[in-house]
């Protein structure tokens, strides 16, 4: 049963031909996929290493950044790729409204990641304009708390516009190169 | 009721409370209700004392509205962290002053070392906090500490126009977006007797089953990718993404956010939603039961799964935690049947339990769920009746600020959500409980004598809410 899966999987890759796709999506995915790789290449070897922080989203953000990892977004084959410790990230993608709570974490993480370093806020909480900017719990959006490169707004943002602002993060990183 | 509660003959839903008033609510076999107790001095007689799955509700409840739970014997916050500003957000606002640090329950003995994780974990998951003592591999003690993720939504609720408390309701949890906005309908309605057209009612049990489906496939595949067996996990997936976009072709989201509305919902299905739905049935009923298969039949994975992370039959009844933790350790309990509301009265489908109480038998709970789920959305697209998806509802119509209450089964276990009407159809309170309440304290005791290494395991096992129970 596992060999025939792997066997089903390796022949008909749902990465290239995704099964109910919606074709415009598909393309747009065909074009980011291309002109990411280029420019991760010029810039970064190919390699970005993205440290996820949850600053007190509501997990919905979650749940579309972990489906870029699936078989039909297929992240890492853009040399985009999670990593466990702010130490070894190039990329701080943040979302939430920034918790009180949550706040002095997010700085202890940003001072661990080493520079160069970008940060991106990804979803409406992140980008300062969601709903719980008000709350005497939350400060509000994550360029309060750090320095922002690049803005993903949506609510959710869905994978196809979090790779979208991925893209624009390698335009961005262009001129903090060292 | 204290006494009932404490000897186990009634259930404890929640306990909240505003200023000069706390809220228990419980449930029984047939029927619920709510209890409230005058407390102008602002204390109360803790039932945390006695029942201790109070405990966390009351050191909330204390943090929020500043009530004093009297003779509650944990003295520390729960979800003030200290950085709020201000003391009671919810009561009598008071500026912060200083408090002492927080401080762990201490552990002695020879040998033991701690290991502190979070709140920012390793993974792409919510924030929180998991002090471990440990006697080389095995797991001595867990003790969580959370509300990292309380953004004060309750506040926010309050005294909101009716269309963006429903918003924030439905991002109290995302992966649960839909259950909470079906409750919050559910007990807006309650409260002004006015039932939704009958195709809406249809439509949001299809969201509700779409939603289950899809988190039930996601979960599958991430704790088999916890013990590293990743295929599972990839081809999970792909069946979760086919749910989304199905969700998205059918109500225009992929997650359904702010769809389920009090009068209704805000979006018709159209035929080809439908067909997305039909089709994407037809293809997790094809690949699915080859995954199970593989799931059973692999031993290093059973090895992993089996008696690990077991939760007692004594605990869940205890605790009366609901979903996948309740339904794998003896604890029949489902929001659908027991509240009955519709269209579940009306649809065959059974509550799966297994006795077992292990990450073996909590997977197990979500495959026969998968399943169930997709039987009842394939009755739910046939049999929905057609017509309005949505009545006439003005909220500013009902005075004397009606109350409403309604219990949901999330795909996680039974959401509680209450709420007062006020003047100009506004909402004028709000509480909700989030099923994590009852199921986080019974990982801490489930992970005892477990190696560290099989925590994570355990751990998405429970799949506990974050933001749901931080609020």
């Amino acid at each position: 049963m596992m060999a025939s899966l792997l066997i089903k999987g390796l022949l008909r890759p749902l990465t290239e031909s995704g099964p109910g796709a919606d074709p415009v999506a598909s393309e747009e995915l065909a074009r980011l996929a291309a002109q990411l790789g280029q420019a991760a290449r010029r810039r970064l070897g190919r390699s970005l290493s993205i440290r996820q922080i949850d600053a007190g989203s509501c997990n919905a953000c979650e749940l579309e950044i972990n489906a870029l990892g699936n078989s039909y977004y297929d992240l890492e084959r853009f040399g985009l790729r999670f990593v466990a410790s702010p130490r070894h990230a190039d990329v701080l993608l943040v979302t939430g409204p920034v918790t009180k709570n949550m706040r002095e974490a997010l700085e202890r993480t940003y001072q661990a990641t080493p520079n160069p370093k970008w940060v991106v806020a990804a979803g409406d909480c992140a980008v300062g304009c969601g709903m719980f900017s008000e709350s005497y719990a939350c400060v509000g959006g994550v360029s309060k708390v750090v320095p922002v490169d690049v803005r993903i707004p949506g609510c959710p943002p869905s994978p196809t516009q979090l790779l979208a602002g991925l893209l624009s993060l390698m335009e961005v990183s262009a001129g903090k190169r060292p | 009721m204290y006494d009932a509660v404490s000897l186990g003959e009634l259930d404890l839903v929640a306990l909240w409370g505003e200023p000069g008033s706390v809220h228990v609510a419980v449930r029984q076999a047939t029927d619920g209700a709510i209890f409230t107790y005058l407390c102008p001095d602002g204390s109360y007689p803790s039932l945390g004392q006695r029942h201790a799955p109070a405990i966390r509700l009351e050191r909330a409840l204390r943090d929020l509205v500043g009530l004093d739970p009297k003779g509650l014997p944990d003295a520390r916050p729960w979800l003030d962290h200290d950085q709020w500003g201000v003391r009671s957000p919810l009561g009598a606002i008071k500026p912060a002053e200083t408090a002492p640090p927080y401080c762990f329950l201490p552990v002695e003995g020879e040998g033991l070392h701690e290991i502190p994780v979070g709140p920012v974990h390793a993974g792409v998951i919510e924030p929180g906090h998991f002090r471990f003592t440990v006697n080389g591999e095995t797991i001595v003690r867990l003790e969580q500490r959370l509300g990292y993720a309380h953004k004060g939504t309750a506040s926010l609720m309050a005294g909101a126009p009716m269309d963006v408390a429903a918003r924030l309701c439905g991002r109290i949890s995302g992966d649960s977006t839909v259950a909470y906005a079906y409750a919050f309908a559910l007990a807006v309605e309650a409260a002004t007797r006015t039932p939704a057209p009958e195709r809406a009612l249809w439509l949001r049990a299809l969201m509700a089953e779409l939603e289950r489906l899809a988190n039930h496939l996601g979960d599958i595949g991430a704790i088999c990718n916890d013990a590293s067996f990743s295929i599972l996990h990839a081809h999970t997936g792909v069946l979760r993404e086919q749910v989304l976009r199905a969700s998205d072709a059918a109500f225009g989201h992929r997650l359904m956010m702010d769809r389920i509305v009090p009068g209704g919902v805000s979006q018709e299905m159209d035929e080809g939603g439908r067909k997305a739905i039909a089709g994407m049935v037809g293809r997790v009923r094809k690949v699915f039961p080859d995954l199970v298969e593989i799931y059973d039949e692999t031993n290093s994975l059973q090895d992993r799964m089996v008696g690990t992370g077991i939760v007692r039959p004594e605990w869940v009844q205890r605790f009366a935690a609901g979903g996948i933790v309740g339904r794998a350790a003896g604890r029949s309990f489902d929001a659908r049947h027991w509240a009955g509301y519709a269209p579940y009265d009306r649809l065959p489908f059974e509550a799966p339990v297994f006795t077992e109480g292990d990450v073996n038998a909590r997977v197990w709970v979500r495959i026969r769920e998968v399943e169930q789920s997709l039987a009842l959305i394939d009755r739910l697209l046939a049999e929905a009746p057609a017509g309005a998806v949505r009545g006439e509802f003005d909220p500013a119509a009902f005075s004397g600020g009606p109350e409403g209450a309604a219990l949901v089964e999330s795909f996680r276990g039974d959401v509680f959500l209450w709420v007062r009407l006020g003047p100009e159809g506004r909402l004028a309170a709000c509480h909700f409980r989030d099923p994590s309440w009852f199921q986080w304290p019974l990982l801490e005791a489930a992970v005892e004598g477990n190696i560290v290494a099989d925590f994570p395991l355990c751990n998405k096992s429970f799949n506990c809410a974050y933001s749901g129970h931080d609020g």
